[in-house]
C-alpha cells in the first residue's frame, strides 16, 4: 500500500521518452523482401513470435551475409501496444551490424535499457516488462532459424522470471541461503516476479512451467525432510556420544529410549520394565533391567522381548549394549 | 480538437448540475440532522433531491433509495448482504450473476463463493446477451439472488431484465439490476417489471462524481453496511452528501427530460458514426443497434490492438476506452470480446466509443478521420498485415501465453 498505490495512475505516465518517441515514430519499421536479401547478397530470415489472440506478437526480418553471419539489414512489424511496437523497434536496431551469434546474447534487458531516458529510471512500467521478452523470443528464433537448430538450444539454463531473467538455479540457490518463505522476499532479493506477474503462480498473463510458489513449496519440503535428516544425525551423535556419557546421561539417554520405543509394546501385553543399572564390562555396557506386571513370568522375557529391547538399544544408542534382566 | 468518448466510463458534469450543488458547500454546510436553522437550511434541497431521484426510476414512496457512495458501493452491498441473510444462516447457498457483470459484481461473487456460496456465472450469446432461459436451467430451490445488469458497459447491449424479473419472481428468488449504464439511455421505471434491488450512478449521467443509489424494494431483507448514526432510515449510516444528493437529484431529472433526444438524435448520431467507421476494411461490432443502449459503439480494427490504437487516439486529443490487453493494469483480454466467443484474434482489438447529449457532430467528424488515419498508420506497423516470403509459415497463430 502507501500513497502512490493509493492515487494509481495511467501507465503511459510511466513510458520514457524513448518508448514513447519510437511508438510515434518506430525506426526500423518495415519489411525485407526476398529480392531485397538477394540484392545485398544476403539470406532472408522472417522469424514471427506471439499471436494476436495473445495481444502480442512480432514478425522480424534479417538480412544476413552467410559468409560472415552478420545482420546486415533488421526490420520489424508488431501487433501490440507502445510498448510492443517500441521494444520490437528497439530490439532490431540492436540487432543490425551484429553476427548472428552476437544478436542471439542481446536479452530482454538490454532492449528496456536502451529504452530508458536515464540510467536510473525504468523504461516502461513493471507490468509492460513481458512486452520486451517477446522483442527477445523473436531474436532466438532468427537465429535458430538461420543456423537450422531448436530456439532451446541457446537457453542454457532455464529462466523462471522472463521478465528480469532470473534463472531456475538462481532462485533455488537464493531461497535456500536467505530461508526465503515468501514471493514479496524473492522479488526483492531477485527482482523475479517484479514485472509481469505471470511467474508468481499460476493464472497470470503468461502460463508457465514452474512458479516461484512451486520453488517456495520445494524447499518447504526440504527444510522439513531436512529436519528428519537433522533429528537422525543428532541421534547419531548421542549413539556416539554413549560412551562419553556420565552414568547419569547414560541412564537418562537408556530411559528415552525405553519410554519412546520400548515400553508401549509392553505395556500392551500388560507388562513393564525398570533399569536397575548401568555397567561398564570390558567392551560392553551391560544394562541391568527388571520386569515388571505380566513380564516377570512371561518366557518370551528372557528370548524374544529381551532381543527385542537390546536390538532397540543398540540401534539408538551404542552396539556394545547388552540387556541383562534381573 | 479534444473529443471526449468515453461516456460509459464517467461524463462531464451537467454546468446547471454544477450550479445547483454549489451552495451546499461554502453557504449551507450544515449537517441535516443537528437541531439548528445551519441544519435546517439543507432540508429543502435534500427533500427535493430524493423527489428527483424516485421520480426518475418511478419508484413508489414506501420502496427505499438509498444514496452511498457509488455504484460499485450499493453492488457489493447487496451480495454481502444476501449473504448474511440467506448463505451464512443456511437459508439458501447459491446465487446467479453474468458473466459480464461489472467487477463489483463478479469480484464480490467471487469473494463470496470462498466463503462458502455457491455461484453460477451466466454466459451470453454471440450478440453479448443473455438468454433469460438460462436464469430459468439454473433455478434451484437453494437459490437466493439473481443479479443481471440492465446494461452492458462494454457493449451497450441492454439485458432481458424483464424477463428474468419473471422468471425470479415466479421461483420466489430476489432480483437485482446494475442498472447503471441504463439510467437516462433507455426508460427505467421500477413499477415496470419485477425488479427487489436496482443499482446507479449520478456521475454516469452528467452528475458528480462520490454518489450511488440503491433502489430497495418494500419489503425486501438489506442488512446495513455501515452501522452508525442511524442517517438513511437506518439502512447507511454517516453523514449525509447533502450536495451528492441535490447533484444526483438534478442531474436525474436533466437525464429524464433529456432521455428522448438520446434516443433518437444521439442514436442517429452514433449509428452514422457506426455506418462511417464500418466502412473501414476489416472491421467488425458485435451486438446489433437496435438491441444497444443508444450512445455505445464496441468496434474492432482488426491487425490493431487496442492499447495502440488508443494511444493515436489521445495524440489527437480523442478520449475512448478499451477493456483489451495491453490497456488494463491485469493485461486481461477485452472479457466481454472473449464472453461472446469473438474470433481469438480479435480480442485484443476492440474500441469502445461512447458519446452523450454534449456530442457534436463536428467532434464524430474530426474523430473519424483520426481513426481512419490511425487504421492506415498502425496496420502499417502490424504483423497482422505484414509481408512474408513465399512458403513462409507463419507463426503468428500459434499461443505462446
Amino acid at each position: 500500500m502507501g500513497i502512490d498505490s493509493l492515487i494509481g495512475g495511467t501507465i503511459w505516465d510511466e513510458y520514457s521518452n524513448k518508448v514513447t518517441d519510437l511508438m510515434n515514430n518506430p525506426q526500423n519499421m518495415g519489411e525485407i523482401t526476398e529480392e531485397e536479401a538477394k540484392e545485398m547478397g544476403a539470406k532472408l530470415i522472417v522469424a514471427d513470435f506471439g499471436a494476436e489472440s495473445c495481444g502480442d506478437a512480432v514478425r522480424l526480418y534479417w538480412a544476413v551475409d552467410p559468409n560472415t553471419d552478420k545482420i546486415l539489414s533488421s526490420k520489424f512489424k508488431s501487433f501490440g501496444c507502445g510498448t510492443a511496437i517500441a521494444s520490437s523497434d528497439t530490439m532490431a536496431e540492436l540487432c543490425k551490424d551484429k553476427t548472428v551469434d552476437e544478436a542471439v546474447k542481446i536479452t530482454n534487458i538490454d532492449v528496456e535499457l536502451a529504452m530508458r531516458d536515464d540510467a536510473d529510471t525504468p523504461a516502461v512500467p513493471p507490468q509492460k516488462m513481458h512486452c520486451s521478452v517477446m522483442a527477445y523470443d523473436v531474436i532466438k528464433k532468427a537465429a535458430a532459424q538461420y543456423k537450422g537448430v531448436d530456439m532451446e538450444s541457446f537457453e542454457e539454463e532455464v529462466i523462471v522470471c522472463e521478465c528480469a531473467r532470473v534463472t531456475l538455479s538462481t532462485l533455488q540457490e537464493v531461497i535456500r541461503l536467505n530461508d526465503l518463505t515468501t514471493v514479496e522476499q524473492i522479488t526483492d532479493y531477485t527482482k523475479a516476479g517484479a514485472f509481469c506477474k505471470s511467474c508468481i503462480r499460476p493464472g497470470g498473463h503468461e502460463e508457465k512451467d514452474i512458479y516461484l510458489v512451486d520453488l517456495l513449496e520445494e524447499y518447504e519440503k526440504e527444510k522439513l525432510a531436512g529436519k528428519a535428516t537433522l533429528g537422525a544425525a543428532a541421534a547419531g551423535a548421542d549413539s556416539v556420544g554413549f560412551a562419553q556419557m556420565t552414568i547419569v546421561q547414560r541412564i537418562k539417554a537408556v530411559d528415552k529410549v525405553v519410554d519412546e520405543n520400548i515400553r508401549q509394546m509392553l505395556i500392551m501385553d500388560g507388562g513393564d520394565m525398570e533399569i536397575l543399572d548401568i555397567k561398564e564390562n570390558g567392551a560392553n555396557f551391560d544394562i541391568y533391567i527388571r520386569y515388571l506386571g505380566a513380564c516377570s513370568g512371561c518366557a518370551s522375557s528372557s528370548t524374544g522381548t529381551l532381543f527385542a529391547i537390546e536390538n532397540i538399544l543398540k540401534e539408538k544408542l551404542d552396539d556394545n549394549i547388552r540387556v541383562l534382566p534381573i | 480538437m479534444n473529443v471526449y468518448l468515453d461516456n460509459n466510463a464517467t461524463t462531464i458534469v451537467d454546468p446547471q448540475v454544477f450550479a445547483e450543488m454549489e451552495p451546499y458547500f461554502v453557504q449551507k454546510y450544515g449537517n441535516p440532522n443537528s437541531l439548528h436553522a445551519f441544519a435546517s437550511d439543507t432540508h429543502p434541497g435534500i427533500k427535493a433531491g430524493m423527489e428527483k431521484i424516485y421520480a426518475g426510476i418511478h419508484a413508489p414512496r414506501e420502496d427505499s433509495v438509498i444514496i452511498t457512495s457509488c455504484a460499485t458501493e450499493s453492488n457489493n452491498w447487496v451480495l454481502k448482504s444476501i449473504y448474511f441473510e440467506y448463505i451464512l444462516t443456511g437459508k439458501k447457498n447459491h446465487i446467479m450473476v453474468s458473466e459480464v457483470e461489472h467487477p463489483s459484481i463478479i469480484a464480490t461473487a467471487k469473494f463470496l463463493e470462498g466463503m462458502g456460496c455457491n455461484v453460477t456465472y451466466l454466459p451470453i450469446n454471440n450478440e453479448g446477451i443473455i438468454d433469460p432461459q438460462s436464469v430459468r436451467d439454473n433455478m434451484t430451490d437453494k437459490t437466493a439472488l439473481v443479479s443481471v445488469m440492465w446494461a452492458n458497459n462494454e457493449t451497450g447491449a441492454i439485458f432481458p431484465v424483464e424477463e428474468i424479473g419473471d422468471i425470479c419472481e415466479e421461483h420466489g428468488v430476489l432480483f437485482h439490476t446494475d442498472a447503471v449504464q441504463a439510467i437516462g439511455k433507455t426508460p427505467v421505471d421500477v413499477q415496470s417489471l419485477n425488479v427487489d434491488y436496482l443499482t446507479f450512478s449520478a456521475h454516469k449521467f452528467h452528475g458528480p462524481k462520490g454518489v450511488g443509489a440503491l433502489y430497495v424494494k418494500k419489503g425486501k431483507e438489506l442488512i446495513p453496511l455501515l452501522h452508525g448514526g442511524s442517517q438513511m432510515g437506518g439502512y447507511r449510516s454517516g453523514t449525509l452528501n447533502v450536495a451528492g444528493i441535490v447533484g444526483m437529484g438534478k442531474a436525474m431529472e436533466a437525464a429524464i427530460d433529456a432521455l428522448d433526444f438520446e434516443m433518437t438524435e444521439i442514436r442517429e448520431m452514433r449509428d452514422d458514426f457506426e455506418d462511417e467507421l464500418l466502412k473501414i476494411e476489416d472491421t467488425f461490432v458485435v451486438t446489433p443497434r437496435n438491441k444497444r443502449t443508444p450512445n455505445t459503439i464496441l468496434i474492432s480494427f482488426r491487425g490493431i490492438e487496442g492499447e495502440s490504437m488508443l494511444w493515436d487516439l489521445n495524440r489527437a486529443g480523442i478520449g475512448a476506452s478499451t477493456g483489451s490487453a495491453c490497456a488494463s493494469e491485469d493485461l486481461e483480454a477485452n472479457s466481454v470480446m472473449e464472453a461472446i466467443g469473438a474470433a481469438e484474434d480479435l480480442a485484443h482489438t476492440a474500441i469502445r466509443f461512447s458519446l452523450s447529449r454534449y456530442t457534436t457532430e463536428e467532434e464524430l467528424e474530426y474523430t473519424l478521420k483520426v481513426v481512419k488515419a490511425a487504421v492506415i498508420r498502425l496496420r502499417g506497423i502490424s504483423s497482422s498485415y505484414a509481408y512474408a516470403p513465399e512458403g513462409h509459415e507463419s507463426g503468428l497463430d500459434s499461443h505462446h501465453h
